[in-house]
């Protein structure tokens, strides 16, 4: 159903083992298999693996490049990157921003696309339009276009304080230009694009059979006890492959960053994402070495991240199978 | 380079969708069903309000723009977009060829690559397939970071840096494992008599791949043809570390000119060219909703 599930499965069937069949008739298709394959394991090899081995033998180098296509060959010295990076407190900022961005953006977005998903009714009138009106921000949230229209919402004389204006707030401030508060604006930014979760929460509902719900109904179970005992157990799969989806994607966010603040990650770092400062680190001071060291990190902290779902889904996800 | 996968995932569970159950009778009273239309159109208004206000902005008076908030106004002009378009070093029409060429190479690179490959993982029993097949599910979830410095290495030292290679060619390497997926799904999906037929017939995996799985996966590849395009068009990080002169920039780095040039900045042109940049994207979802929301559960074989 999905490829977490479909990851669980292969799991579980190499964890079982057992006989095994004889291979020139379980494998008929040998040759023409990884003929087909061909171009994805020259992608795997030449922009996959290789470059994970490399890119983990220059975070243990001193690698600046000074003038691209100029370079310096790399210099090995053990450690050192990540040492000087862990003792870097702007690193710690960069961390600290993303992961408060991730803890507090994902969520939010998550439960606005669920409630919307499920206001949402199969042959309700007007489910095309409203549907579409939901999806169309997270088609283009990504844009740089996006990102541009967000600094003018939220300046001192955007759309939000104008909004604000009506209701008699004024003297309000730049919230893009303000410390406190410009991190929340690329929050709500993401919030906004809780469209396309919505559409997988949709597709999810939808595959819950009818015939609980009239069981249920028959039974004499009420709106609030069918909500509880029927939709969120049967839909804890797609919630929580949303959730493990969302969690990644969001620790990779850099155009809404980077636009937002002009590529500087201010005011006062309060938007210099962890990808932003690796970007800054790899590209504007030329150390790719370092880069390479925060790119391990972030591939640790994911990892660390979609372990901790994995294995705390044991205790709420329920698979119907 | 995307970090909006989730809707091919939509698709897809829309396409394996089977418990496709009878409607549910909405048998509320009509008032909370007003209730809910309130609310409904409500959230509507505030998820479109930006974009539209950003339509507008693009359409009045440089002066006008900040002093009124509101989309009503009578006092439109194309002025924007007359000066937009030629406001950066070179004109917009430019980066919007470059943003298109661009993705027409994704979307290409893509297409044949990911079926060749989605087509072994469905249909062909070989050694090491659910290694491999678990492998190509873990690369979804890898984030590029980690590839990123010697891939720009790479490309670096074959001289690509400056082209539009470095963008197009990893999709001819099927680096896109999500439309994989799709397409893997998809196959999976379709009746196996056809492929016994074919087989009986004496058709190679070449002809059944050519001839028989590529026309009935048209949805599945109209799928990703759409996001290919949706992604590779809003791509700003890969052409923003691969393209140094401007002449060569797509619209989504040409846009970052006019954030640059802030002081002097002309709202109404860098609005107007927002505008042009998202246009294609609007038209793409316009025309591929059928695929982009409502799956293709329906469209397949019958």
């Amino acid at each position: 159903m999905s490829s977490l599930g479909e990851l669980r499965t292969i799991a579980l069937n190499a964890r079982r083992g057992g006989a095994r069949p004889d291979p020139k008739k379980a494998y008929p298709d040998n040759k023409a298999g990884y003929l087909f394959l061909l171009p994805w394991f020259a992608g795997l090899l030449l922009l996959g693996i290789g470059p994970m081995a490399a890119s983990l033998y220059l975070s243990l180098t001193d690698y600046n490049v000074l003038h691209p296509p100029f370079i310096n060959p790399p210099d090995f010295v053990w450690f050192e990157n990540y040492i000087e990076m862990f003792q870097d407190p702007k690193f710690w900022n960069a961390f600290r921003v993303t992961v408060e961005y991730v803890l507090v953006s994902v969520p939010l977005q998550l439960a606005f696309a669920l409630a919307l998903a499920l206001l949402l009714d199969r042959g309700m009138r007007g489910l095309a339009f409203y549907r579409s009106a939901f999806y169309l921000p997270s088609l283009l949230g990504g844009s740089v276009a996006v990102a541009i229209l967000w600094r003018q919402v939220f300046a001192k004389d955007g759309i939000f304080n104008g909004f604000l204006g009506w209701f008699g707030f004024t003297d309000l401030p730049g919230w893009i230009g303000h410390p406190d508060f410009a991190l929340w604006t690329i929050i709500v930014l993401h919030i906004w694009t809780f469209g396309s979760p919505m559409v997988i929460f949709l597709a999810g509902l939808r595959q819950i059979p009818d015939m609980y719900y009239e069981a249920a109904e028959m039974d004499g179970a009420g709106r609030l006890r069918r909500f509880f005992s029927i939709t969120i157990p049967l839909l804890t799969p797609i919630i929580f492959f949303n959730l493990v989806l969302q969690i990644i994607f969001a620790f990779q966010t850099f155009t809404q960053a980077y636009v937002v603040s002009g590529g500087t990650g201010g005011p006062a770092d309060s938007t210099m994402f962890y990808t932003l400062f690796l970007y800054r680190t790899g590209w504007i001071n030329y150390d790719m070495g370092t880069a390479s060291a925060m790119a391990w990190f972030l591939l640790i902290v994911i990892g660390v991240f979609t372990a901790f779902n994995f294995w705390f889904s044991k205790f709420w996800v329920f698979y119907d199978d | 380079m995307t970090t909006e996968a989730a809707p091919a995932l939509a698709t897809e569970l829309i396409t394996t969708g089977t418990a496709e159950g009878r409607r549910r009778r909405p048998r509320r009273a009509t008032l909370k069903s007003a209730v809910k239309h309130i609310l409904l159109i409500g959230v509507s208004l505030l998820m479109l309000y930006p974009l539209i206000w950003l339509v507008v902005s693009s359409l009045k008076p440089n002066d006008e723009i900040f002093r009124d908030l509101s989309i009503f106004t009578t006092d439109l002009t194309l002025e924007n977009y007359i000066s937009g378009w030629n406001d950066l070093q070179a004109p917009f029409g430019l980066y919007l060829a470059n943003s298109m060429v661009i993705s027409v190479g994704a979307i290409i690179g893509n297409l044949i690559s990911c079926s060749l490959a989605a087509y072994a993982f469905a249909r062909l029993r070989f050694r090491g397939r659910n290694l491999w097949f678990a492998v190509m599910l873990l690369g979804i979830m890898l984030p590029f970071q980690v590839v990123l410095i010697p891939q720009f290495v790479i490309f670096q030292q074959l001289g690509w840096l400056n082209t539009f290679l470095p963008l197009i060619v990893p999709k001819f390497l099927a680096t896109d494992a999500f439309f994989i997926f799709l397409m893997v799904q998809f196959i999976r999906a379709l009746p196996t008599e056809i492929f016994e037929a074919a087989k009986i017939d004496g058709a190679g995996h070449l002809r059944m791949f050519g001839q028989i799985t590529l026309p009935l996966m048209i949805p599945a590849l109209a799928t990703t043809a759409i996001f290919t395009f949706i992604w590779t068009w809003g791509d700003f990080f890969g052409p923003l570390i691969y393209l140094r002169e401007p002449g060569m920039f797509p619209a989504q780095v040409a846009l970052k000119g006019f954030i640059d040039a802030q002081e002097a900045s002309n709202f109404g042109a860098m609005f107007a060219m927002s505008v042009a940049s998202l246009l294609p994207l609007f038209i793409v979802f316009l025309v591929g909703q059928r695929f982009l929301l409502r799956g293709f559960a329906t469209t397949g074989i019958k």
